[in-house]
């Protein structure tokens, strides 16, 4: 292993691949900004500069620093302009776009960009450890397994399940999955609510729900009330700081280890990846802190932020085990670097590390040297980056509504997509006087289509749902969502009556 | 009855009808094979429309005292004091924006967008609003169909019958 490590270095340290590495990370940090170009996006669009290059190490390091800049970029809008661009970075805006609104646009960023450089750092390791141990575990892994990994996942609404706000969440959730099964299912292939109009057969994007349930609110309440963003002055005066006490690091810095970890095992299952990662860090962090923590979740906590992002980039690393050792792709993201790898050669799987050793060597090693230049990058941008939030309104709010809209209209080039996206973000809006919580809608949408498909496979494989009591893994994770949803509650009522 | 509660009568009716279109709509075109499936398209919008039905009544009937979300300062009982007006044709904006985004081309009606939008927000340097509406629309366009790849509509309908394509 020592010998490969050092093939890898040698690889990654001549000078044109690390402009390569350098060169992705920024691309990708800039690219991944855009609502709606999330990595999978634009991994596809490197590819044919990656494959142009002819050496496959090079290639596959260009794209790995691409992949990992484009994680951080959409974190980026996610943080400050409440865009999420992708689903993984969903559960960055719980708890980020609150920080940002505290003036702490600058504390969010360093804050998301040391949890995903913790996180891809411990996943890298992990990585280099143990990728073929790993790979045959992740094989036990059934539907079953995913449809109660899934429903923990579920168990994430909690979180928004404020005091007499539990009915209103689940209320959310069961509309996200209504939403979910519009469209054409993935397993009956048959349309299903679609009211017979034709551009809703493939169901409603993500990106359009995501960009109406929090961007386009959020704009309208900085549109209907100017004294919500504060005045240009008062933001500027704490946006650009960095700082983080040490209490805070004593706080964020045992999150970003656990969740790094459990992030890595949930990307090495193929299927599940960096958005079930990211929602059940933030649900368990929720779950297992204080009181006093826990009621910092979705206004601003700085664990909330960094639970999710050490998670997500840990799965991203995650998800390169099945590909480089089973050669399985175990996401959209890796799936596309299947296509890469296809393109210039390689062969993915068990031999890879015998046969070429150098490929599978340097790719791990320039994940890990990624992740350095991409905080080495950002750190210095972030002031600049959070300034974006002090240009005056009327330019900002026009601009985050152009990006929104194009967000919808790149991935689909359909203007009925921007029409659907306009009003559901007004009905949004409306929910969000009424104080109903957003977030679970958006969970429910992105796991329900993951939840029903696993949920119908396992159903159809026992002729019933017998495999919830069969399988040892699927029932110890339901019984883990069950306590995850219902502990906190009895707890906090204990402590009530002991008071 | 306060605004949520209105709101979770809507969801009631909108659950009612997936309701019914699960129970009664969708198992009848189903193929006679798919017929001997344990499960079918139907089975899991059948539990989450009863699930709805019933989440909704908890929240209609008040059961659970509900509160305000905290830390959102919104409130439609403030609703004299905001911009009402302005929220209200910047969503216009968007609308026509969508609908004429092909007509007239990414570049005209990008640029139409944000500087109308600007100036309706009480942006009062024109030829700034001017200069960087301008200039985003082209930079944007260069970005994403140039760069990237992703071809965008940038000129209106009439210019591009003109020229054949």
């Amino acid at each position: 292993m020592i010998e490969g490590i050092l093939i890898g270095l040698q690889t990654v340290f001549s000078i044109k691949n690390f402009i390569m590495v350098v060169g992705g990370c920024f691309v990708g940090t800039f690219i991944g900004m855009l609502p709606g170009l999330g990595p999978m996006s634009i991994i596809a669009i490197m590819i044919p500069i990656a494959v142009s290059l002819g050496d496959p190490a090079t290639a596959l390091i260009l794209l790995a620093g691409v992949y990992y800049g484009a994680i951080f970029g959409g974190s980026t809008s996610s943080i400050l302009i409440n865009a999420p661009g992708v689903a993984s970075t969903v559960a960055t805006s719980f708890d980020g776009y609150p920080l940002t609104r505290q003036g702490k646009a600058g504390k969010a960023l360093t804050v998301a960009a040391i949890s995903s450089f913790a996180g891809g750092t411990i996943g890298a390791i992990l990585l280099l450890l143990f990728a073929p141990a790993l790979a045959s575990v992740a094989l036990l892994f059934h539907s079953s397994e995913y449809f109660a990994l899934m429903v923990v996942g579920l168990s994430a609404i909690a979180a928004f399940a404020g005091s007499g706000q539990v009915f209103k969440a689940v209320l959310m959730t069961l509309v996200g999955l209504m939403l979910a099964t519009v469209g054409e299912g993935a397993l009956f292939n048959m349309p299903r609510f679609t009211m017979g109009i034709m551009d809703l057969q493939s169901g409603i994007g993500f990106i359009t729900l995501a960009m109406a349930m929090f961007a386009i609110p959020e704009t309208i309440f900085l549109i209907l009330d100017p004294a919500r963003s504060g005045k240009s002055s008062d933001r500027n005066s704490d946006i650009s700081n960095l700082r983080i006490s040490k209490s805070e690091v004593k706080q964020i810095a045992p999150a970003i280890g656990r969740q790094s970890i459990q992030g890595f095992i949930i990307g090495v299952m193929p299927g599940a990846g960096a958005t079930i990662a990211s929602f059940l860090g933030y649900a368990v962090e929720r779950n297992i802190s204080t009181r006093e923590q826990r009621d910092e979740f979705g206004k601003g906590s700085l664990k909330g932020l960094a639970a999710p992002e050490s998670a997500n980039n840990a799965a991203c690393t995650g998800s390169f085990v099945p590909l480089l050792t089973l050669g399985i792709p175990g996401s959209g993201t890796t799936a596309i670097l299947l296509g890469a790898l296809i393109a210039l050669n390689v062969s993915p799987g068990p031999r890879l590390m015998i046969d070429q050793p150098e490929i599978f060597w340097s790719v791990i090693i320039s994940m890990y040297i990624g992740n350095i230049v991409l905080l080495i990058l950002n750190l210095p941008l972030i002031p600049y980056i959070a300034k974006v939030l002090t240009v005056p309104r009327t330019f900002l709010i026009p601009f985050i509504l152009f990006f929104t809209l194009m967000g919808a209209y790149i991935g689909q080039n359909n203007s009925t997509e921007l029409l659907i996206l306009i009003g559901l973000g007004v009905l949004a809006t409306i929910l969000r006087f009424a104080s109903y919580p957003l977030a679970p809608l958006l969970i429910g949408f992105i796991l329900g289509p993951m939840l029903e498909d696993n949920f119908s496979r396992a159903t159809q494989l026992y002729d019933g749902i017998g495999f919830v009591w069969e399988r040892p893994i699927t029932s110890v994770l339901l019984v883990i969502a069950v306590l995850l949803i219902t502990l906190p509650a009895i707890f906090s009522r204990i402590k009530k009556e002991a008071y | 009855m306060a605004l949520d509660r209105w709101i979770a009568l809507v969801f009631a009716l909108i659950f009612l009808i997936y309701g019914y279109t699960a129970f009664f709509g969708m198992d009848h075109l189903l193929a006679p094979i798919m017929k001997k499936n344990p499960i079918w398209p139907s089975s899991f919008p059948k539990i989450l429309s009863v699930a709805g039905l019933i989440i909704s009544m908890l929240v209609l009937f008040n059961i659970e005292k509900s509160s305000r979300l905290i830390g959102d300062d919104m409130s439609l009982s403030k609703w004299q004091r905001y911009r009402l007006l302005d929220a209200s044709l910047l969503v216009l904006g968007m609308i026509f924006y969508a609908m004429f985004l092909r007509n007239l081309g990414f570049f005209a009606a990008t640029f139409l967008f944000l500087s109308l939008s600007g100036a309706l927000l009480g942006e009062r340097r024109y030829l700034l609003l001017i200069t960087i509406s301008a200039a985003s629309s082209y930079g944007i366009w260069y970005l994403v169909d140039t760069i990237l790849g992703i071809y965008m509509t940038p000129y209106p309908q009439f210019l591009r019958n003109f020229g054949g394509s």
